[in-house]
């Protein structure tokens, strides 16, 4: 076979199956157990140091 | 040491860019390379000069502000600058006289169309995602920007990318390839500021002090990183000569259409989306003083979106010589692209949720919630147009400049001033905004401004669309394309009033912001932050 059918092929089976799987797993980590509380805490980010740079990294 | 290398960088920079003018196969080559040695001559003199000067190390204890206000000050006069020619060349095509014939090869509309578009989304549109992007990712991150003055380079390398497009596109310098007309050696410098800006980001998010990253960052990191894709590979050409602007692209035919389009695309879906919802996603959220509605929602917005936003390019070639399959393969994901658009418009809607009142005091909030309900509209709008059937009616007609004009300056052009009339206040330290009926004067002329664009467009557009396909009982077309124009002619003057309007808005912007520094009573006495001796 040449380059372009090896690549279409594999981008029609198993690139595409990784892709859809990956964004599958990204949909179910959101929804993880405890990430609700996470989230609450980082969407708080923008109104923190909004002045001046942290010295110490937050935990 | 670093000084030295400098000044052989910039001398031989210089040098060549002599030889450049010498050589010059072409006028737009010759005036670029003009410019090349004044800069990097003038840089070598400065250099030059300031060679004994005592290095003064800069706090790490504060942000890295002054090329965030320069960067405000640039997209403001941009806009201007973009916005006014804009309704220049309106004016030309609903009266061609404007062509004048002792502007012909530099003034008439074919030479101003492209210093429009390329003025309105990459220097005012860029220039306000380079600003805040280094705002946001420095207060997301809790750091100095990293690199020092890396962040100068990206600001400045940048305005001259913008002056050699601007220039070049006057004098006949273009490659042809819509919203990426700048020739190679424009296109390798642009490359080269591009990665710098992709260290500045990048480098301040590994310095973090923030455990998290926040959604912010992820939007503008990905259209940093897409938009150096992009540009690298729709820009793949070989010049005709190294002492001339002409080139010859790689590509050819419907493979070189394709990937002009998977470019002029994505250009859309990331420099003029996923950029602009960073600034959503940080900027509503500081004016309506609450968090993001669903951060869960924001993450799955955005990979929904960078996932499908890709293959929707072909859904600009329906009915040409590309396969079939891969223009429904862009028409269905244009479809499903419904779902992450809406998804994220919904989130910064109800991001006020609580806080609708603001909507009634506040007219900086109510410019970014109409900017995010004109995101609704045109990412409706543009799905359905991808669909063959719509589109077969839609496609060469006004109605696709109208609906462009929706999303830039319904959503792209006032998020920007939105986040202009946010960030003014607090990086010159004033207490608040010069005056906030000016700002509901800009809001108001600029809403109706898109409106009289948008609604004349659309009349316009269909209309033509009908008038090109309308055949009489033997199958002959019933109408020439003169005969549409001549129709359209209302329609196109109502549009010119549209565009003076949005115009007057900026204008009054650029009043009222230049009011706040000058005259809005200060916070802090010195620009600079206090750093408490230690």
């Amino acid at each position: 076979m040449d380059m372009y059918s090896i690549l279409r092929e594999f981008a029609d089976s198993w690139m595409l199956l990784s892709l859809f799987l990956f964004f599958v797993g990204v949909v179910l980590w959101v929804f993880r157990p405890g990430s609700s509380k996470t989230y609450a805490e980082t969407s708080e980010i923008p109104f923190r140091h909004a002045d001046k740079p942290a010295k110490e990294p937050r935990k | 040491m670093s000084n030295y290398i400098k000044l052989i960088v910039l001398g031989v920079i210089t040098l060549i860019a002599m030889m450049g003018i010498n050589y010059a196969r072409d006028l737009a080559y010759m005036v670029h390379a003009a410019i090349v040695v004044i800069v990097a001559g003038g840089l070598f003199l400065y250099t030059l000069r300031n060679m004994e000067e005592q290095v003064v190390p800069v706090s790490q204890g504060d942000y890295f502000d002054s090329v965030i206000r320069a960067g405000v000050i640039a997209t403001a006069f941009w806009g201007v600058v973009g916005f006014l020619v804009g309704v220049v060349i309106a004016f030309q095509l609903a009266f061609p006289q404007l062509n004048f014939e002792f502007l012909q090869g530099i003034g008439n509309f074919g030479r101003l169309r492209p210093l429009h578009t390329s003025a309105v989304i990459f220097a005012f549109g860029g220039n306000a995602l380079i600003c805040t992007s280094f705002y946001v990712v420095q207060r997301t991150s809790a750091a100095r920007l990293w690199g020092g003055n890396l962040g100068w380079f990206v600001f400045w390398g940048y305005q001259l990318f913008i002056v050699l497009a601007a220039t070049g596109y006057l004098l006949g310098a273009t490659q042809s390839k819509e919203y990426a007309e700048p020739e190679w050696y424009v296109d390798l410098w642009l490359t080269i500021v591009w990665v710098a800006y992709l260290a500045v980001f990048l480098g301040t998010i590994v310095k973090r002090k923030e455990p998290h990253i926040y959604v912010a960052n992820w939007f503008y990191l990905s259209f940093i990183v897409t938009v150096a894709l992009l540009h690298v590979v729709n820009n793949l050409s070989i010049p005709v000569s190294i002492w001339g602007s002409r080139s010859v692209q790689v590509f050819s035919g419907v493979q070189d259409a394709m990937t002009q389009w998977w470019y002029g695309h994505n250009a859309v879906g990331f420099f003029l989306t996923a950029g602009f919802l960073g600034m959503m996603y940080y900027f509503v959220p500081k004016q309506a003083e609450r968090p993001v509605y669903s951060y869960k929602l924001s993450i799955i917005h955005f990979w929904a979106l960078i996932f499908l936003y890709i293959w929707a390019g072909p859904h600009h070639l329906h009915y040409t010589a590309l396969p079939d399959w891969a223009s429904t393969l862009g028409m269905v994901f244009s479809i499903i692209l419904w779902m992450p658009s809406w998804g994220g418009m919904i989130n910064g809607l109800m991001t006020l949720s609580g806080a609708w009142d603001k909507l009634r005091t506040d007219p900086v909030i109510r410019m970014m919630v109409i900017s995010i309900g004109f995101y609704g509209m045109s990412t409706f709008e543009g799905p359905m147009m991808s669909i063959r059937a719509v589109n077969s009616l839609s496609h060469y007609t006004d109605w696709t400049i109208g609906h462009v004009h929706s999303g830039a300056l319904g959503w792209n052009g006032m998020i920007t001033f939105g986040a202009l009339y946010f960030l003014t206040p607090v990086l010159w330290k004033r207490e608040r905004l010069y005056s906030l009926s000016l700002v509901s004067w800009h809001f108001w002329l600029a809403t109706i401004g898109i409106v009289l664009y948008a609604a004349s467009m659309w009349v316009t557009g269909i209309m033509e669309g009908l008038m090109w396909r309308e055949v009489d009982a033997n199958g002959f077309l019933v109408w020439s394309f003169a005969d549409t124009v001549a129709a359209k002619f209302p329609m196109y003057v109502t549009r010119g009033l549209g565009g003076v309007m949005y115009l007057g808005g900026a204008l009054i912007m650029c009043y009222n912001l230049w009011m706040t520094v000058r005259a809005a009573p200060a916070k802090e006495q010195s620009l600079a932050t206090a750093v408490p001796a230690e």
